[in-house]
């Protein structure tokens, strides 16, 4: 396993992006970090600056302004990166599929890791998620 | 001050119509080359806050409703006005009397491609840039 | 509680070099000379979905659940103005909705009020600079959460709202644990006000910025506490009651203040929650028996609007019917859509650390304040992105501290 994989299991540093979300899963991503929940204490952090991240928790039905920007920060987060989907909208667009402004799925668009599902997903459901995401990473069931 | 009544007055003929459809709902109509004056009575001298429009394909053309609250006695003044033109649909924009108007219009435009003369700013707000020209999301599709 | 104030923690990791995200329009593109903010390209359009468009495709009881979706803060206000939209329609809340349901309404809509201004109260605590605010206003949410999901099952989109009434009682049972609830934030909510009102950093930091004239917010239409920071008497709950309101039996006030600055705004929220804690506290006790259900079945034609206080400001609904059992018309007009774009004279004129925090005065979407460019009208050169600037934001407040430690 790579030595930034390895790094990753005790230490995750996200960069949120929203690509056309209605900020229910971006509040509850910041819930994570106040008292409540504290991931910190797992060593999970939020990052301002892609350059930093480790993994990107992306929200949003994919609405087409957001979409090339949300492709460029992909480009520019160092590799390997590990993406993970937050929220009824980036699995499946939700019901906004039927929506003209709204193309593909965030799945046909970028390779996915980690999907946690909800409307928005509780932050126990966020938490879950990333310690199955972890596990996985460390070849764990 | 009593709004319905000064309304009525300074317009005189030109409302075509005049709807109450509950106490705190009065919708009236003018002919579309009164919109400005009209609005401008509204917001300038009467005072009214201008809460929103709503835009909408109709049968013969199209249709806008300029919406006015009087907040003090919670009345909405509904302004309708008809543009009867399918092909071009124009309209005198509203945005010179007030700035909050600027975005309102040009979401109506983007919508049901709607030209509203004289708006300073009439580009995308709401789509991509790259959005064609020719594609109104709000119009029922032929 | 101790341990947890001790958690100072800087979320904020300071950038490296710039990237090509230049050509991306941002959402908020301040131009600026030197320290001074000179234009701002106000881009919008990120998070359009078309739900306006969706709504005409769906009937009239699928539309709740459409429209709690356009913004996860303001949960209840767009199904709620919805419903009175179309309630309008048929014949004014007051007549079609049962007594017991007006109250429940009245109480899930304050509840959300309590939690959007603690979420904001939040941010804009880190924002300054002040990380233990942020953390102590969203500890406290959670209670206000928690209330939402013993109500309705969810601690976001509650579902709640349906044409004629709601679609959920509120347990006998439950009624005193809501009470405690509540009696538990009024502590919280005055230590907030104290510290705004006292807190002479806090004072000197928020007094005088971002101000929003009187004359700017009558022009740009402003509304909600944007609009009574500057003076605006107006407030939906009293200038066209719903819910509870429509009976008269709530004992409230609206809260207005003068300066137009970001102080004012921040205070005219604060006091907003403890007045909703006590509507909420009246609406428990004189919550009748009854059906929470008029059991609408058709809606003919006609048209209607329906319009809340949500907590950004005014949020308003059109529908138009046609007799069939979809709207024919559904304009949305959310409250920031009017209060964002006055950013265009509130934000100009002022200091680039104090433009986070202006930006943020109106409370729009969180999302929106991490699309932030800042560009060097001389040159045109993007110099800063969002995180720098709160960076900045928080760094002015210090220098304050600073200031008062020597003088």
């Amino acid at each position: 396993m790579s030595s930034k994989i390895n790094a990753l299991t005790k230490s995750i540093w996200v960069f949120h992006v929203s690509a056309g979300s209605c900020n229910n899963c971006d509040i509850e991503i910041l819930d994570l970090f106040t008292p409540r929940h504290d991931v910190e204490r797992f060593g999970i952090q939020l990052v301002g600056s892609v350059r930093h991240a480790d993994a990107l928790l992306i929200t949003g039905a994919m609405n087409k302004k957001a979409v090339p920007r949300m492709k460029k920060i992909y480009e520019q987060a160092p590799k390997p990166c590990v993406v993970v989907a937050v929220g009824q909208c980036a699995l499946s667009r939700h019901m906004f599929r039927y929506s003209y402004n709204v193309d593909e799925p965030l799945d046909k668009i970028l390779p996915v890791d980690l999907y946690i599902p909800g409307c928005p997903p509780k932050p126990e459901a966020m938490i879950d998620g990333i310690v199955k995401l972890v596990n996985k990473l460390k070849g764990k069931k | 001050m009593k709004i319905k009544e000064t309304i009525k007055e300074k317009l005189g003929k030109k409302i075509i119509s005049w709807e109450e459809k509950s106490s705190r709902r009065i919708y009236f109509s003018v002919d579309k080359s009164d919109v400005y004056e009209t609005v401008r009575l509204l917001f300038k001298d009467l005072g009214l806050r201008f809460s929103t429009a709503s835009g909408m394909q109709t049968p013969a053309g199209f249709e806008i409703l300029y919406h006015f609250s009087f907040d003090q006695a919670g009345e909405l003044y509904s302004l309708r006005v008809e543009i009867n033109d399918k092909e071009r649909p124009e309209i005198d924009a509203i945005t010179p009397l007030f700035p909050a108007a600027e975005w309102v219009e040009r979401e109506i435009w983007e919508m049901l491609g709607i030209n509203f003369k004289g708006h300073p700013n009439l580009k995308r707000l709401l789509l991509a840039d790259d959005w064609p020209d020719d594609k109104y999301p709000l119009r029922r599709s032929s | 509680m101790n341990h947890e104030l001790k958690m100072s923690h800087k979320i904020i990791v300071p950038i490296g070099p710039y990237h090509p995200l230049q050509e991306e329009p941002e959402f908020f593109q301040l131009y600026v000379e030197g320290e001074k903010v000179v234009d701002i390209d106000i881009v919008i359009g990120y998070n359009h979905r078309g739900i306006e468009k969706i709504c005409e495709g769906k009937h009239y009881d699928q539309i709740p659940y459409a429209v709690e979706r356009i913004c996860g803060i303001c949960s209840s206000s767009h199904p709620y103005a919805y419903v009175l939209a179309v309630e309008d329609l048929l014949g004014g809340e007051a007549t079609v909705v049962p007594e017991r349901a007006l109250y429940i309404r009245t109480i899930i809509d304050e509840l959300q009020r309590i939690h959007s201004h603690l979420l904001w109260l939040g941010l804009a605590g880190h924002f300054i600079g002040y990380n233990t605010v942020w953390m102590w206003a969203w500890k406290y949410r959670e209670p206000v959460l928690d209330m939402f999901e013993m109500i309705s099952g969810n601690r976001n989109n509650y579902a709640m709202f349906k044409i004629g009434g709601i679609r959920r009682d509120i347990k006998d049972e439950d009624v005193p644990l809501l009470k405690k609830t509540l009696d538990e934030l009024l502590p919280a909510l005055e230590m907030f006000r104290g510290a705004v009102m006292d807190d002479p950093v806090i004072q000197a930091r928020l007094k005088g910025a971002g101000t929003l004239t009187r004359e700017q917010a009558i022009e740009w239409c402003v509304v909600g506490p944007t609009a009574r920071a500057s003076g605006i008497n107006m407030d939906v709950r009293r200038d066209e009651p719903y819910g509870a309101f429509l009976l008269g039996a709530i004992d409230w006030n609206v809260v207005l203040r003068k300066e137009g600055d970001v102080y004012a705004k921040t205070l005219v929220r604060i006091i907003e929650m403890q007045d909703s804690v006590n509507i909420i506290r009246q609406c428990l006790k004189k919550l009748p028996k009854g059906p929470i259900d008029a059991d609408v079945k058709d809606i003919p034609p006609g048209e209607g609007i329906g319009r809340v206080e949500a907590p950004r400001g005014e949020c308003i609904h059109y529908i138009k019917s046609d007799g069939t059992n979809r709207p024919v018309r559904h304009k949305i007009r959310a409250p920031s859509f009017m209060n964002v774009a006055s950013d265009k004279v509130a934000a100009v004129g002022g200091t680039i650390s104090d433009a986070t925090l202006t930006l943020a005065a109106v409370d729009p979407c969180y999302c929106c304040t991490e699309r932030v460019a800042v560009i060097n009208k001389q040159d045109n050169k993007k110099i800063m992105n969002g995180w720098d600037l709160v960076r900045l934001c928080q760094e002015k407040t210090n220098k304050i501290k600073e200031g008062m430690l020597d003088g």
